[in-house]
């Protein structure tokens, strides 16, 4: 999917590229730098018996560095995407947030109520309140695409699932 | 000769009922991950992958690989009918194919696409089944050095031929690297890059990334651009498939330069995405009809798949042969092997004849089999997009999650693809590739240790890259391609100064 050209809406606004570009190239260099540190740490020369354990992975962190820290460069002298393009408006940011959100929630469901519960309490909301469909036709799909998921791998191919901290399936005896 | 026998002995592996079956589930899942958004072929098999666990490891790659040809040609399918390219590589697949779609040739169109990524598959299999023998032979003879100097070369190559800034590719790549050391080293033991948290001990599982990377970020990535599908009615009958083929021969040389472009990007780390637009370029240059591509030529439908297709195809060539695969879908497949208990590599072809050969023969009768698939079941298939986004998008977002869990049954990893799906949302709008990233994962330890061994062997001295012509030709190769962006900026400013002067 190649980026197509983002209509410079200034009304709308939204995220400058710009601002991503370094945030991201800072978050990159920080990594980098914890890289660096930990493979020091560990040692990142020679040893009696051949090369430490940080011996790779040090120049690694400093390669990471070095690039992100050219990326910094090239943005702050205005080379690369437009100084002025948009990362994201807010209207499809929005969007964005409406799947990231509810998929959040859902994982944290898995951690509490297990896989199949959370699946189907994520499928029926997300098809109620963004898809605007009945709260019958959503529960109905929520409940048989979770039991689909529940027979192909408890009984089918015996993978556990996770069950959750509660448990709330636990009278099915899986 | 003999790799001919073995061909044929690995027909009688890979012609089994039970491995026939798999072979249409594979191709038949596998076209349906690549018509649906947010599923595509390097996380679908890694989804997928922890239910082969418990299959023989042939049967398991027979169905995998299936899957693979499957997204491979399912991808044509949403270009041609919806406008969207299903897979990256068949965005070029969308510039003639639909407006034949709009002129009322889908059906054309499609039975074209088809064929020619049939084709192209084709092509690169028989490349597969003379070259790779010959590689892996040759390969036996490597040591450390002349791995690390294959692995240094595969690196650069991406930068050397990335579409991407050189600094973000490499970048993200170093990345790769250093989640690949996180955890115990095997070396010395020791605890790396955990902070004392020691969940991490594991480790990132790449294929964990590869779910998070392509298949959250892909559903971000879809949700942001509002898809709405509104696509053309799909009909395939026996006279239109006839008819079009009977056209087909006359593009034979569009064909044949696709498949170069295809082999050749497929088995350097270039991959299916760019050998599809540079195919679709060079077609675009030679033909006669140039001026009107865009317009719905079937030829820019016969460049774009042809060469995708091949260089999919032959991008399982060095994973095969030297353990380095050539695109994320290739390395989801190696870390199958590694699961499956089979050692990458050259002693592949020595050891595990079976496997392999029952790979390659899988690879001709699971492209005859798709082929097949996709002529007749069309229109099903593109009933799928007919689904509302707002059923698919939750759905998709629970399989993601039941593929990142199996993986290691850790409650840790769906987290973890969480955090992997925002990172390649952000990453894919800011240019940074994933496939390197991907690939510097799963070849990070391994590279780490060729490199370690050779210093080892040399006692730290970087000169053993260069003590003899093989080991010193691939990295100074490798040393050009990370040098190559230079080049490119020089020219530019070469070319900007003469304009200056005129």
């Amino acid at each position: 999917m190649s980026e197509s050209p983002e209509p410079s809406h200034q009304e709308t606004g939204g995220f400058s590229t710009r601002g991503a570009e370094i945030a991201v190239a800072i978050v990159l260099f920080a990594l980098g730098g914890l890289v660096v540190y930990d493979s020091h740490r560990l040692g990142s020369s020679w040893g009696s018996d051949g090369p430490e354990a940080g011996y790779f992975p040090f120049y690694i962190g400093l390669i990471m560095c070095f690039a992100s820290a050219a990326i910094i460069g090239q943005t702050l002298l205005g080379r690369g995407a437009g100084r002025d393009a948009v990362f994201v408006q807010w209207q499809p940011l929005r969007q964005v947030l409406s799947v990231l959100i509810p998929a959040a929630l859902f994982v944290l469901g898995i951690q509490l109520v297990g896989l199949y519960v959370a699946a189907a309490i994520h499928i029926a909301a997300f098809m109620r309140w963004l898809g605007n469909y009945s709260w019958l036709k959503s529960v109905v799909l929520g409940t048989v695409v979770s039991a689909a998921a529940f027979l192909t791998f408890e009984v089918w191919f015996q993978v556990p699932l996770y069950k959750g901290a509660f448990d709330p399936l636990s009278f099915l005896g899986y | 000769m003999e790799d001919i026998a073995a061909l044929f002995h690995g027909f009688a592996v890979a012609l089994t009922p039970f491995n026939l079956l798999l072979m249409l589930i594979g191709v038949s899942l596998g076209v349906i991950i690549g018509v649906l958004p947010g599923l595509g072929g390097a996380n679908g098999i890694a989804i997928l992958l922890p239910l082969t666990f418990s299959m023989p490891p042939t049967s398991a790659i027979i169905m995998l690989s299936c899957i693979y040809w499957g997204a491979l040609f399912g991808g044509a399918i949403t270009s041609i009918l919806f406008n969207i390219p299903g897979e990256p590589w068949s965005v070029a697949t969308t510039f003639d194919g639909y407006p034949m779609a709009q002129q009322g040739r889908a059906g054309e169109a499609l039975t074209a696409a088809f064929t020619s990524s049939f084709v192209g598959a084709l092509v690169a299999v028989i490349m597969i089944t003379f070259l790779a023998p010959l590689v892996a032979r040759f390969a036996l003879q490597f040591g450390p050095p002349e791995f690390f100097s294959v692995y240094f070369l595969t690196f650069c190559s991406f930068i050397g031929m990335g579409k991407e800034p050189p600094f973000k590719i490499m970048a993200a790549m170093m990345l790769g690297f250093a989640l690949a050391a996180v955890g115990i080293d095997t070396v010395t033991g020791q605890l790396r890059l955990i902070f004392g948290w020691h969940e991490l001990m594991r480790g990132f599982d790449f294929l964990i990334a590869v779910i998070g990377l392509f298949g959250i970020g892909e559903i971000l990535l879809s949700m942001e651009e509002g898809l709405s599908f509104s696509g053309r009615a799909a009909k395939i009958n026996p006279k239109v498939v006839f008819e079009t083929w009977a056209k087909l021969p006359r593009y034979w040389a569009t064909s044949l330069r696709s498949c170069l472009v295809g082999c050749w990007l497929g088995i350097t780390p270039g991959g299916a995405t760019p050998a599809s637009f540079m195919a679709y370029g060079v077609a675009k240059r030679l033909s006669k009809h140039g001026a009107k591509f865009g317009t719905g030529q079937l030829e820019g439908v016969i460049a774009p798949e042809t060469a995708a297709h091949a260089a999919g195809t032959s991008a399982l060539l060095p994973m095969l042969s030297l353990g380095i695969p050539g695109s994320p879908t290739a390395a989801v497949l190696l870390g199958g092997l590694l699961i499956w208990g089979l050692q990458p590599g050259p002693l592949l072809f020595v050891e595990q004849k079976d496997f392999v050969w029952g790979l390659i023969a899988s690879m001709y009768l699971g492209n005859i089999a798709g082929l097949i698939i996709v002529l007749t079941c069309v229109p099903l298939f593109a009933a799928i997009l007919r689904v509302p986004f707002s059923i698919i998008a939750p759905i998709i977002v629970v399989i993601c999650a039941i593929g990142a869990y199996t993986v290691h049954n850790a409650m840790l990893d769906i987290w973890l693809m969480l955090l992997f799906g925002v990172a390649g949302y952000v990453f894919k709008k800011l240019a940074y590739p994933l496939a390197p990233l991907v690939l510097a994962l799963v070849l990070g330890d391994r590279a780490e240790d060729a490199f370690r061994q050779s210093m080892l062997m040399a006692q730290g001295d970087l000169r053993i890259f260069f003590s003899n012509w093989l080991v010193g030709g691939m990295m100074g190769l490798g040393l050009l391609m990370l040098l190559w962006p230079l080049f490119g900026q020089w020219r530019e400013y070469l070319r900007k100064k003469e304009a200056a002067a005129l």
